[in-house]
């Protein structure tokens, strides 16, 4: 029932959020070429700034001042059917300037190779804002784990100390109550690296997410292609793991009546489509959760310029509200960052468990 | 980049960090923490089996320490008990062999009294016959001084043997 219900609300959230992302993007395209004028001329386009916050980017943009843009560049790595590899730094293809007939359109989101007046769109290997986060969150991650397990070796059977006392904790926690729970006593030590290892990876890329300047900031767990990947890791796990009993599951349910295996195999139908919404669930959940809650913050203090952009004291006054609301809401994402981590967490160790239940 | 569609250089750059975490994390980090929190539950647990053993070994040898107190108590008593008996008996055997010796010394006595008393009757027994014959003979002295007295007598003495 909690799950059902779960998901009835994800859904009406994905419908909401393709709703909201439609009306953007026709709106978008429309105000596209005026972007620039607008900026100029003072006023506040509330879509563009949200996307450019919880959307990629080929640079790290981090404020604009008078219409100029500050951003850190990043490295952009490319492969052209027409003229090979190439790497170069974004800040080439900056303010829509062109570098070995590459550009960046920005309709498309996507650089675009100019050859003889023809558009190619090339493979596009690019360490983005995103895939940036991911390597920062990487080496605080290696660091932070790494000086633990020292510290565990250096203080064998002593009291946990610093940040090993404030993490271990949670490493108990995920492994007495999730992992033990979830997969049973005797198999949970082969999981337990994995699932230690994604939850960390997705509560320190939430908590990153939430702060607003540099290291932070990118929207790693609310992108769809990283928490598909996270995704793809659980399942091909829960696939590979599989016992002789998880498949008999899928292929011949027991106590399910004849009739509906044979002659349609109804219940195999859906329990293999079974397989594959589990990690789609799971990827939707986390990238739906924190792109909302991105979206939201965001929302609350476009608010503030958009009433600024009407008239001063509208602006002032609308900003105690917002920013009281983002704080809200700041408090509200970080203990989602926890709650979605865990539950990501919860589940795969979930499918681990039924793919390695023993009948009974 | 459109939000909803997966970009494949994101999906490239992301399987390839997350296997490299992956990795590394399994090989230098949680293996490490794993087992120390495992380490140290099991002596933890270890120290607490010990302290519940050393509980148990001093709870016994309590019991051992009252035993053996118990024992010594008694063998006290015991030995206590034998000591007066010994002592009852040697002052019993002591009087009895008092007593036998005292016996002994006054029979000796009594002998020696006896002998000496007969020596002492003996020898008064003597003197008496000594005395008597100087007696009679300093009487007999005196009364044979004339011859009527001499004829006197004997004839008194001629007359006490007839009559016998």
């Amino acid at each position: 029932m909690k799950f059902k219900t779960k998901t009835i609300n994800l859904f009406a959230l994905i419908a909401l959020l393709f709703l909201f992302l439609l009306s953007f993007q026709s709106f978008a395209e429309e105000h596209n070429q005026k972007e620039h004028q607008e900026a100029t001329e003072g006023k506040f386009d509330a879509g563009s700034f949200i996307f450019e916050h919880i959307g990629d980017g080929h640079d790290w943009h981090i404020l604009t001042v008078n219409g100029h843009h500050i951003s850190i560049p990043l490295p952009i790595i490319l492969y052209s059917e027409n003229s090979g590899f190439h790497v170069f730094w974004s800040s080439k293809l900056a303010h829509g300037d062109s570098y070995k007939g590459f550009w960046l359109d920005h309709e498309k989101g996507k650089i675009v190779e100019d050859v003889n007046g023809q558009e190619y769109l090339p493979w596009d290997f690019s360490i983005t804002k995103n895939v940036m986060a991911i390597f920062i969150s990487m080496a605080l991650l290696f660091w932070i784990f790494i000086s633990i397990g020292k510290s565990y070796k250096k203080n064998v059977g002593k009291a946990p100390k610093g940040m090993q006392s404030l993490l271990e904790p949670i490493v108990l926690f995920i492994r007495d109550d999730l992992a033990k729970e979830a997969i049973g006593e005797k198999k949970y030590e082969r999981y337990l690296p994995f699932l230690l290892t994604i939850f960390f990876f997705i509560l320190i890329n939430n908590l990153l997410g939430l702060i607003p300047i540099f290291p932070g900031g990118a929207n790693v767990t609310g992108n769809i292609a990283v928490t598909m990947v996270l995704a793809l890791f659980t399942f091909t796990i829960t696939t590979f793991s599989g016992n002789k009993n998880y498949w008999k599951h899928i292929f011949n349910a027991p106590g399910v009546p004849w009739w509906l295996k044979i002659p349609i195999p109804l219940m195999p139908i859906i329990e293999i489509i079974g397989m594959f919404t589990k990690p789609f669930v799971l990827m939707v959940r986390l990238f739906a959760n924190i792109l909302a809650g991105h979206i939201i913050a965001m929302g609350f203090f476009s608010l503030i310029f958009i009433f600024g952009a009407m008239h001063m004291i509208a602006g002032y006054g609308i900003s105690v509200v917002s920013v009281a609301f983002a704080i809200f809401m700041t408090f509200l994402e970080l203990l989602v960052a926890f709650i979605q981590a865990y539950v990501f967490t919860l589940l795969s160790a979930l499918y681990f468990g039924m793919a390695t239940e023993e009948h009974h | 980049m459109g939000l909803v569609t997966p970009d494949y250089g994101t999906i490239f750059w992301m399987v390839l960090s997350f296997s490299i975490v992956l990795f590394v994390l399994g090989k230098f980090a949680w293996p490490a923490i794993l087992n120390g929190l495992k380490e140290r539950e099991a002596s933890i647990s270890e120290a607490l089996q010990s302290a519940e053993k050393a509980k148990e070994e001093m709870q016994k040898l309590k019991a051992d320490n009252e035993r053996i107190m118990r024992k010594a108590r008694e063998d006290r008593d015991e030995l206590l008990k034998e000591a007066r008996d010994i002592k009852n008996k040697m002052i019993e055997s002591a009087k009895a062999e008092a007593q036998k010796e005292a016996a002994i010394m006054i029979e000796a006595a009594k002998q020696v009294i006896n002998s000496e008393k007969i020596s002492a009757i003996n020898e008064i027994k003597m003197q008496v016959a000594n005395l008597s014959i100087e007696i009679s003979e300093k009487i007999l002295k005196k009364e044979l001084t004339g011859d009527k007295n001499q004829e006197e007598l004997i004839n008194k003495m001629l007359n006490d043997f007839k009559l016998n």
